[in-house]
């Protein structure tokens, strides 16, 4: 029986079995950020614990730092400072590379990563954040933890680790105009539930996995921990390898080519078996939108609220769509398309980099955001800022009437500072539609960036592809 | 580490599934670099009736007289689903509690609750409910017993068993620091590093 991808990253990197069950798992990177790096770094410094090998631990300041373009370490969040203070104080004395406010590579763990050729495939990678499976998408085993985890990591560079189970999804057929790699994960994790992916290292394969261009598979295994997965890999290849040449951190020369004849092995064996295996046709793929407070709640664009009660739903499901309607002010039948909004997001490590910001922008052209409707645009990195900047994008969304800031996490989340206000409907291209996730009784609607660029055009939930086809 | 061998107490139902790490403690609620003080955050968007203010919201089950002392929460699937934050755990086992019971949780949430000393005990959904129901009836007198070491819970006039694994079974009984026990192999782990170094050069 052939090996899967995932099993020949774990045998690669598997320092022993333990008589517990668990291996011991040698970690390649650790990343870390202001918001839970910082406790990592002072309760290691309060253990008398050093950090072992500084320089494969990389820090950024993403998750509380404000994105106004004259932002200092001041926040809108209460006590936002003390996080971004202490991270600097503690990286600085641990030693390892922080990508600081101000420094022109900040930007969102996830973005910089990759933009900067730290994560590689056949790497191990970790971070104190459930989105680190975005990384995965360059032939990477790298996977969410918590902070004591984190800590667990930086000293002894292994974790303890129950090996998952292994499932692979198939994305049969070519994805339509207007439909992207956004639209593939919300689908999937509509279709199997919000804990479909059971613990699962799950690998995405199949014809519409392979047409995605790096950036659209960053997308794709991104919201992985949504789908509940341990994380989500897609074997490298020749797209893989292009990305990654000649970035800051990648292999050079020599060791280019040691690297590249290596990476090309990292495939799953034709003959190899899975847990689970599921598969997904793209080629009547709509564009998504959640109508819910969990990403299990998304449906087609031209699709509607669905019923509380439906066949085989158990209590517990059945008990979060009530309050899911009821929070989002929706009931049973309504149609997703035309819902009014209040605001749109365009941001975040799910869909933030210099192609989602193309395909807003190619919609927003000539065009101006509905009056009185909140827009903003957040670059997912200070470099994929800067690259927009080059190709005038910046114009063309302050011309539509967006926002346009500097990088980091921002309204992905409400930490008590800024916000898009109570209750408001927000569309936004963000992987979390949870309760007050984006503010206070926020009610957001998940969806890509084309979505978002239409509908903030509108005014009100708008399928991308009627600007698309004229 | 504190030690989890055997407890009892009051059980909270909470019967929804994806509770998720937003809603046990919103970031807003994560002020301080710090493990600790987080217990005032508990579910804080269920627990008070204003968004930043402290006035109780009396439907929220955690505020109702019957479930003071609750030390158990019951749930649905997928219970710490979402944000990897360990801040989670500590809200909870600052408020006091001791073990989730739900049908599943999110790998992360639950790795940071073994961490932490704080059961996340997995029940199919009809014991879950089976016993929510019981406890409804009386939650102060309606106490669930857990026995980790034997594997079982005692509660509506019953035992069920449910399933651990070792390593986290182990590490909740003995209150272990794993850091302290990966460390016991850290001559494995330096020839490992030194191996690594010379078959994958450019990582290094």
């Amino acid at each position: 029986m052939g090996l899967s991808l995932f099993e020949k990253l774990w045998r690669e990197h598997l320092v022993e079995s333990q008589e517990d069950g668990t291996d011991l798992v040698y970690i390649d990177r650790i990343f870390l950020h202001e918001r839970t790096g910082s406790i990592a770094l002072s309760s290691l410094e309060a253990d008398g614990r050093e950090v072992f090998c500084p320089q494969q631990v990389f820090c950024c300041m993403d998750h509380i730092v404000d994105t106004y373009l004259d932002r200092s370490d001041e926040t809108t969040m209460p006590s936002g400072k003390d996080f971004i203070v202490a991270t600097r104080s503690h990286s600085l004395a641990a030693g390892i590379t922080l990508f600081d406010l101000n420094d022109p590579r900040q930007g969102i763990v996830h973005v910089v990563s990759p933009e900067q050729g730290i994560v590689q495939p056949g790497m191990t990678l970790v971070c104190p954040d459930s989105h680190t499976c975005t990384q995965g998408a360059m032939g990477a085993l790298a996977w969410g933890i918590g902070s004591s985890e984190a800590e667990h990591a930086l000293v002894t560079k292994t974790l303890r680790v129950q090996r998952p189970r292994t499932m692979r999804v198939r994305f049969d057929g070519k994805l339509s105009l207007g439909v992207g790699p956004k639209d593939m994960i919300l689908h999937l994790i509509a279709s199997h539930g919000a804990n479909g992916g059971n613990g699962c290292a799950v690998e995405f394969t199949g014809q519409a996995v392979d047409e995605l261009d790096m950036e659209g598979r960053m997308t794709l295994c991104n919201m992985a921990v949504e789908f509940s997965a341990f994380t989500g890999l897609i074997a490298p290849d020749e797209k893989t390898f292009a990305f990654l040449q000649g970035r800051p951190y990648a292999p050079a020369g020599e060791q280019w080519q040691q690297a590249l004849s290596y990476w090309r092995q990292l495939r799953s064996d034709p003959d190899t078996v899975y847990d689970c295996e599921l598969v997904v046709d793209c080629s009547a793929l709509e564009p998504q939108v959640t109508w819910g407070t969990s990403p299990q709640h998304a449906t087609g664009i031209s699709g509607s609220v669905p019923a509380v009660a439906v066949a085989g739903n158990d209590a517990g499901e059945q008990g979060g769509r009530e309050k899911a309607l009821a929070y989002m002010d929706l009931q049973a039948g309504d149609t997703i398309a035309g819902q009014p909004l209040d605001a749109a997001f365009i941001g975040s490590c799910t869909n933030s980099r210099i192609g989602d910001l193309r395909l807003a922008a190619s919609i927003l052209r000539g065009r101006k955001v509905a009056p009185g409707l909140r827009a903003i645009c957040v670059p997912g990195s200070m470099q994929v800022k800067a690259q927009a900047e080059a190709e005038g994008l910046d114009r063309v969304f302050i011309d539509a009437g967006f926002e346009w800031r500097a990088s980091g996490c921002s309204m992905c989340f409400y930490a008590g500072g800024e916000h898009f206000g109570y209750r408001q409907r927000v569309i936004s291209t963000t992987n979390r539609n949870f309760e007050s996730r984006q503010g206070p009784e926020t009610r957001t609607h998940l969806a890509s960036p084309a979505v978002v660029a239409a509908s903030a055009v509108r005014g009100c939930i708008t399928d991308p592809r009627e600007f698309m086809e004229n | 580490m504190e030690k989890f061998l055997q407890h009892c107490g009051v059980a909270a139902p909470i019967l929804r599934g994806n509770v998720d790490t937003d809603a046990i403690i919103p970031s807003r609620e994560m002020k301080r670099v710090s493990k600790l003080g987080l217990g005032e955050g508990l579910f804080a968007g269920w627990r008070y009736l204003e968004q930043d203010g402290r006035e109780l919201n009396p439907d929220f089950i955690l505020n109702q007289p019957a479930y003071e002392n609750t030390t158990i929460l019951l749930s649905g699937a997928n219970f710490g689903c979402g944000s990897s934050r360990e801040h989670a755990v500590w809200a909870l086992a600052e408020f006091g509690i001791r073990a989730v019971i739900a049908p599943g949780f999110g790998a992360i949430f639950a790795n940071n609750c073994v961490r932490n000393g704080l059961l996340p005990l997995e029940l199919d959904d009809a014991a879950v409910r089976e016993i929510a129901t019981w406890v409804e009836r009386d939650p102060a007198l309606h106490q669930i017993t857990i026995d980790l070491p034997a594997q079982q819970i005692h509660a509506a006039g019953k035992d069920y068993g449910f399933a651990i694994e070792p390593a986290a079974k182990r590490m909740l009984v003995e209150g272990l620091d794993a850091i302290a026990l990966t460390q016991t192999r850290w001559e494995l782990i330096q020839a490992f590093h030194e191996q690594r170094r010379q078959l994958r050069p450019w990582l290094y």
